[in-house]
């Protein structure tokens, strides 16, 4: 089910059987023209189906926006191992809901989506990593494969094409890092989800060592309609070099939070307004979240772009997972930047020094803002740990849980200045001398 | 091997092989890379991140510890920006780092404090509150204290990867992370304390040195363990003529870093509370302390009297005495007492391997050659609990060059878990065993068999026979118990065996045969205990034994001199694959000589002249007359191991296999010397389920 | 020990999905479905699973404490979770969670003397368009003032 509506300046490609009734059903999907792109992706060549991928100007979905086409075009040809398909359905990065709801209204897309990458890349099984606290998803997704394989979409000989898969799900059990693909790929072999040292990439040395194309839910279920329809047109969506729709996910004061499929490109401050229906109770926008807590916050002044992955870049942040949070002038940055930083605190995986003990030390001084107790020269000191972390973790978690805070810092200065403990400087050498005693 | 790659660090000119990685690249010019988790030998982690470093084009910082170098890199180590990201690295980790180092056992040899000295900020800016948690003990060894780990997770990969244990984890997310024992609150491993060495900082702490001492008060002592065969180089931590700890840090050994238990810990018997520290001599029946001249004099009267009235002696000596003293010994007896009945407790079919082998100069193989050699075969033994070295040296060849290793053994064993084929039979049945793995072994290119007392005799001939027809370059290991077991045989204490395996003219007794003999007039034992499980026959015989404590034998000899310590003397052993090193005086206790020291004096109160009573005298005598022992003297000085040369020749000497019987010692036991180390004693709980366990799988 | 005919037979699966050699992949689901139905991962569970995977009861304990929703000790028959991470802060998150703590009297990670309720503040659990939301075990519920939570908590109670 959708829980909320639906808007008529959505491109509905990947939602189109969102409203239908037993939309998760391979009935519904059969009816809807699935499964028809696995059948032509079928008389394709590997490279055929790639170059569509790569022509649809697909990126993928989860937030690096790294070109899928590309992505499947670095696994090798002819390795003497398997190669496996693997589903990123951790979505765990705040403000993001939309992967959820692609599994809940039509399993049958993601795992076509599945097929064809399989296609692409000579696989054979698939695995659908689906984050703990989504297991109602788990259900859903079962039945939904229990089906296909009754029909004969799933298993030996599909539909007599002589093409076999295999696909399962497997649950994560609470951890934002393995949203982190190769984090993802220790926690499918039954291990802390500690990132890898790459390269290798997962495309050569994935699952079990083995070639992986490893992509977002969201990614593999705009799979099928880009070979349905052609790349082309799938481009034609959004703009140039950034194909297609995407599904955002908007979420605080606005008077419509809900997902809504929009091309890419959409103008941010038009989407607040038409999909998101205006600002909550008239209300000044202060600040937005572009596309999930890790990137870099935007002022209402900086909002009013295009929302492609290139546009964002030059905006200093980052189109991200489709995350969109918007903040009303009432909002608290210091208290933002604090839940931000209790959150990676609270995920950082502990493997690497700067993120396990910056986001620590960060949350600490956060706290103290937060409480009023915060220092004149602390302001800069978040900025120096949060910099310090910066482009230095071990994985992009790092980088998450210092971006954010170090555009809330260097936008909201002021807000941290007003919370500061004492207005005079007098305060803090006293109380350095307090804090050794 | 594929071409040198050319890069630039800092400036200066780098060739190094393909796949070098930077941080190793730039240590061949002289340029230091920090870092904490990154350890040669040991899986790579990029977790500490101390070993950032600008590579040109690169827009991050890169751990040099992960990037393999490339040909034209161009690497920068000393930036400001690499300067400023270690200075912040080392801040971050000083947040819940304590700053207790006045009373850290680390303090001094730290390696967080020698970074911070060199790398980091003069002041903080940390005022919060650290995060504590208590220090907890998981061992009577280990302790861990977890605010001043800095989760650089070598304990972890050493117990896993070098040990093949596993004993250690991770536990928690983030920045509660810890290292965890693997039985709840405690460990149950091998206590062989090498997380605690590895460890950067005081996080880990061995029960028996913490709090003893600052690092910098002791005396450091190179020299050769005295419990196995395997010949570790042991550095002792001494201070106030006490020892405080062994290690090797200094990897200046055959044995790099490794240690077990007994040669980090088990040096605590040199002052067991019941070391005899008096000559005893037994006055109305009792064993009385008497002066040394008293009981000098009165086995020197005695000795006398026999030998002039051609009265049968019997001698046995000791598998950890100095090949100096065996040397003397041999010597004592033969000339000095005019008898071949001088044997020692032989733990390993040495001789007849010997001979088997005889015409071939590459048959033995050393402890390096374990680490290197393409295939290894382990026939009847658990090294893992016997010889420790071999099985490390065995499992890192595994571990870094794929190497297969085949075990016929009689119960699961370690090696088993990653070998290619791993047989389990009946005592007795391993040389059948041996031949079902023809076809596999044949297929490799080179093979190295270790075996235990389960070969010996005929068997050991059908061995080298089956190796020998294999088609392949084999070499040979023959395994014995202690510390200078070797030694003792190629200084010929076995009858009717000169030293360097030269025909005696007589053929003495053998150990048993002399505790059999009624008419036996003195048994002479030295650093042995034969009357622990066996009876003296000879019931007049006069006893005199050279002992540090009052063993079974002890307590039947008439005179009991106290004999020093491994640790407490000079001279040279031989390791179980021949290797001579050099023994150093560490310390000194009170009342006791060595036992080179004891023969002389014996000689002297006897009016017998034996030649040289030093041991650098000794051991050059040993060079110019036993066979294999002309080594290089710069080697044994330095504190190098000089392997022997092979024998090379037939062993005029007729397999007595009946004679042979491994002690079977474990990593907790030591034969006598173990019953009185305190630290052996309390560690000794674990269960056989390590060997079967899934560490190392995938 | 064993798990229920059913559980078994999703086990007997589960070992089969994976390559080869690789059935320690089933660990982090195994744990998950164990503990729904034990309660919590016990040793005993620990002992088990570490048995039936091959690894050492320690690896599966470092996998334990990775994972949030793993625990160890059995939480109320129902696990309030609520969310208070950005998307939920904004539109009242916390003040859900600080009721929720009045009403149930208890705070995060704590049970109640009747083992019936658990309360826990947990990260975005992905319903951030429909916030505040919480999840009472793995139930969703979106949109929750606190009087839709009580009138939830009530009905949960009535069950009882």
């Amino acid at each position: 089910m959708v829980y909320n509506e639906p808007h008529p300046l959505e491109i509905k490609v990947l939602t189109k059987r969102f409203l239908l009734e037993n939309s998760a059903s391979i009935d519904t999907y059969l009816a809807t023209d699935g499964y028809k792109a696995f059948l032509k992706a079928r008389e394709m060549t590997p490279e055929a189906i790639i170059g569509e991928v790569k022509l649809s100007s697909l990126r993928g979905r989860g937030g690096a926006g790294f070109p899928t086409g590309m992505k499947w075009s670095f696994v090798p040809k002819n390795s003497p191992k398997p190669t496996y398909i693997v589903v990123n359905a951790d979505e765990s990065e705040p403000a993001t809901c939309k992967d959820r709801l692609l599994i809940e209204n039509d399993p049958h897309q993601l795992i076509e989506g599945m097929l064809i990458a399989a296609l692409a890349t000579n696989a054979h099984k698939g695995y659908i990593y689906i984050r703990g606290e989504y297991r109602y998803l788990i259900d859903i997704m079962d039945k939904a494969i229990a089906e296909a394989y009754a029909k004969g979409w799933l298993g030996k000989n599909i539909q007599g094409t002589g093409f076999d898969f295999d696909c399962y799900t497997h649950t994560g059990a609470g951890a934002y890092e393995c949203g982190e693909e190769s984090a993802l790929l220790e926690s499918l072999e039954g291990k802390r989800g500690i990132p890898r040292i790459r390269p290798p990439f997962p495309a050569v040395a994935g699952a079990w060592q083995c070639p992986t194309v490893l992509n977002n839910v969201e990614t593999f279920s705009a799979v099928p309609a880009i070979i349905r329809d052609g790349g082309q047109k799938f481009a034609d969506y959004g703009t140039p070099k950034n194909g297609g729709t995407r599904l955002l996910c908007i979420s605080g004061h606005v008077n419509k939070p809900g997902v809504y499929e929009v091309p890419l490109g959409f103008n941010m401050l038009r989407a607040i307004d038409e999909f998101g229906g205006g600002m909550r109770g008239g209300k000044k926008l202060k600040a937005v979240v572009p596309g999930g807590s890790s990137c870099p916050m935007l002022k209402a002044d900086e909002c009013d772009l295009p929302m492609d992955y290139d546009s964002l870049a030059k905006a200093k942040s980052m189109l991200g997972s489709g995350g969109m949070v918007i903040m009303d002038e009432d909002t608290d940055m210091v208290k933002v930047a604090l839940r931000i930083m209790k959150f990676y605190a609270h995920e950082s995986c502990g493997w690497c020094i700067p993120c396990r003990e910056g986001t620590t030390w960060l949350k600490k001084l956060l706290t103290r803002f937060d409480e009023g107790r915060g220092q004149s020269t602390d302001i800069n000191l978040i900025n120096e740990v949060a910099k310090n972390m910066l482009g230095r973790t071990f994985c992009p978690l790092g980088d998450a849980a210092a971006l954010p805070t170090i555009s809330i810092v260097e936008k909201f200065r002021e807000e941290f200045e007003a919370k500061l403990a004492v207005q005079s400087g007098s305060y803090d050498d006293a109380n350095r001398f307090v804090q050794i005693a | 091997m594929a071409d040198p790659v050319n890069l630039l660090i800092d400036g200066k000119a780098v060739q190094a092989p393909a796949g070098t990685l930077v941080i190793d690249a730039a240590k061949m010019v002289g340029i230091e890379i920090p870092a904490f988790c990154y350890y040669e030998g040991y899986s790579l982690q990029a977790a500490c991140r101390m070993c950032l470093v600008e590579i040109e084009k690169t827009p991050k910082l890169q751990a040099s510890c992960t990037i393999p170098v490339g040909e034209g890199m161009v690497v920068r180590t000393d930036s400001p920006l690499v300067a400023q990201a270690r200075k912040s690295m080392l801040e971050l980790l000083l947040t819940n780092h304590p700053l207790d180092c006045p009373v850290c056992d680390k303090g001094g040899e730290c390696e967080l404090q020698d970074m911070v000295f060199r790398y980091g900020a003069g002041e903080s800016r940390y005022t919060e509150a650290k995060l504590h948690v208590d220090e907890k003990q998981w061992s009577p060894v280990v302790f861990y204290d977890g605010p001043r780990c800095i989760l650089c997770y070598r304990c972890v990969r050493v117990c896993n990867e070098g040990m093949g244990v596993g004993a250690l984890g991770i536990v928690n997310r983030g920045v509660i992370s810890e290292i965890a024992p693997n039985d709840g609150d405690h460990l149950n491993c091998d206590e062989c304390g090498a997380c605690i060495d590895i460890c950067p900082v005081g996080a880990l702490t061995s029960g028996t040195y913490r709090y003893q001492t600052r690092p910098w008060e002791m005396n450091h002592v190179g020299t050769i363990c005295t419990h196995c065969s395997n010949g570790c180089k042991t550095t002792l931590g001494v201070r106030n003529d006490k020892i405080i700890r062994g290690n090797n840090r200094d990897r200046s050994g055959i044995n790099g870093e490794f240690l077990c238990i007994k040669g980090r810990y088990a040096f605590d018997f040199t002052e067991n509370p019941e070391r005899l520290q008096s000559p005893l001599l037994r006055i109305d029946g009792e064993l009385q302390p008497v002066s040394w001249s008293r009981a000098l004099m009165a086995v020197a009267q005695k000795f006398n009297e026999v030998k002039a009235s051609g009265g049968n002696f019997g001698v046995i000596g000791s598998n950890r005495t100095t090949n100096e003293e065996n040397y003397y010994l041999q010597k004592f007896a033969r000339q000095g007492l005019g008898t071949d009945n001088i044997d020692h407790h032989r733990s390993g079919d040495l001789t007849t391997l010997l001979d088997a082998i005889s015409g071939k100069t590459t048959a033995l193989a050393t402890v390096a050659d374990l680490y290197t050699a393409k295939a290894t075969l382990i026939v009847g033994a658990d090294l893992s609990e016997q010889q420790p070295l071999l099985a490390f040296q065995i499992r890192a060849n595994f571990r870094h060059h794929a190497a297969h290793t085949y075990t016929v053994t009689n119960g699961p064993v370690r090696e088993r878990k990653y070998a290619v084929a791993g047989l389990i039979v009946k005592p007795g049945e391993e040389l059948g065993a041996v031949e079902s793995l023809r076809d596999q072994l044949a297929k490799e290119s080179e093979l190295v068999i270790v075996f235990g007392d389960a070969i010996k005799g005929g068997d050991v001939r059908k061995l080298v026979a089956f190796g020998e027809s294999l088609g392949i370059p084999v070499k040979y290991v023959c395994l014995v118990d202690y510390s200078n077991s070797r030694g003792a045989v190629d200084m010929g204490l076995i009858p009717g065996l000169l030293p360097g395996y030269n025909a005696g003219t007589a053929q003495g007794m053998a150990t048993h045969e002399m505790l059999a003999a009624a008419d036996l007039d003195v048994l002479w034992v030295i650093g042995a205990n034969p009357l622990k499980s066996a009876s003296l026959a000879g019931h007049s015989a006069f006893v005199v034994v050279q002992e540090m404590f009052l063993t079974e034998t002890a307590q039947r000899a008439d005179v009991v001199f106290p004999a020093a310590s491994a640790y407490e003397k000079d001279g040279t052993v031989t390791n179980v694959t021949g290797e001579v090193q050099r023994l150093k005086r560490a310390v000194k206790t009170m009342g006791t000589k060595p036992d080179l020291e004891i023969f002389s004096l014996l000689a002297k109160e006897m009016g017998l002249d034996l030649g040289p009573t030093k041991p650098e005298a000794i051991f050059d005598e040993i060079r110019k007359t036993v066979r294999g022992y002309n080594i290089p003297l710069p080697i044994i000085a330095t504190g190098g191991a000089a392997q022997t040369s092979p024998v090379n020749g037939r062993v005029p000497l007729e397999s007595r296999p009946e004679l042979i019987q491994s002690a079977r010692d474990t990593l907790f036991t030591s034969g006598s010397l173990g019953r009185y180390s305190k630290m052996l004693n309390s560690v000794m709980e674990r269960q056989a389920g390590l060997y079967e366990s899934g560490v190392n799988t995938p | 020990m064993t798990f229920s005919p059913e559980l078994e037979a999703k086990f007997a699966k589960m070992l089969t999905i994976y390559p080869a050699g690789r059935q320690r992949s089933a660990l982090i689901p195994m744990l998950m479905f164990a503990q729904d139905e034990v309660g919590a991962v016990t040793p005993e569970v620990m002992n088990e699973l570490a048995t039936r995977l091959g690894i050492t009861p320690l690896q599966v304990d470092e996998v334990i404490g990775y994972y949030s929703m793993l625990h160890k000790k059995p939480q109320g028959k129902f696990h309030v979770q609520v969310c208070t991470n950005i998307s939920c802060l904004l539109v009242g998150g916390e003040e859900l969670y600080h009721h929720a703590s009045k009403t149930l009297g208890i705070g995060h990670k704590q049970t109640t003397a009747d083992g019936v309720f658990s309360l826990e503040e947990v990260e975005c659990m992905g319903a951030c368009s429909w916030a505040p939301a919480i999840q009472i075990n793995y139930d969703f519920h979106h949109k929750v003032t606190p009087d839709k939570l009580d009138q939830l908590l009530k009905s949960i109670g009535k069950v009882q």
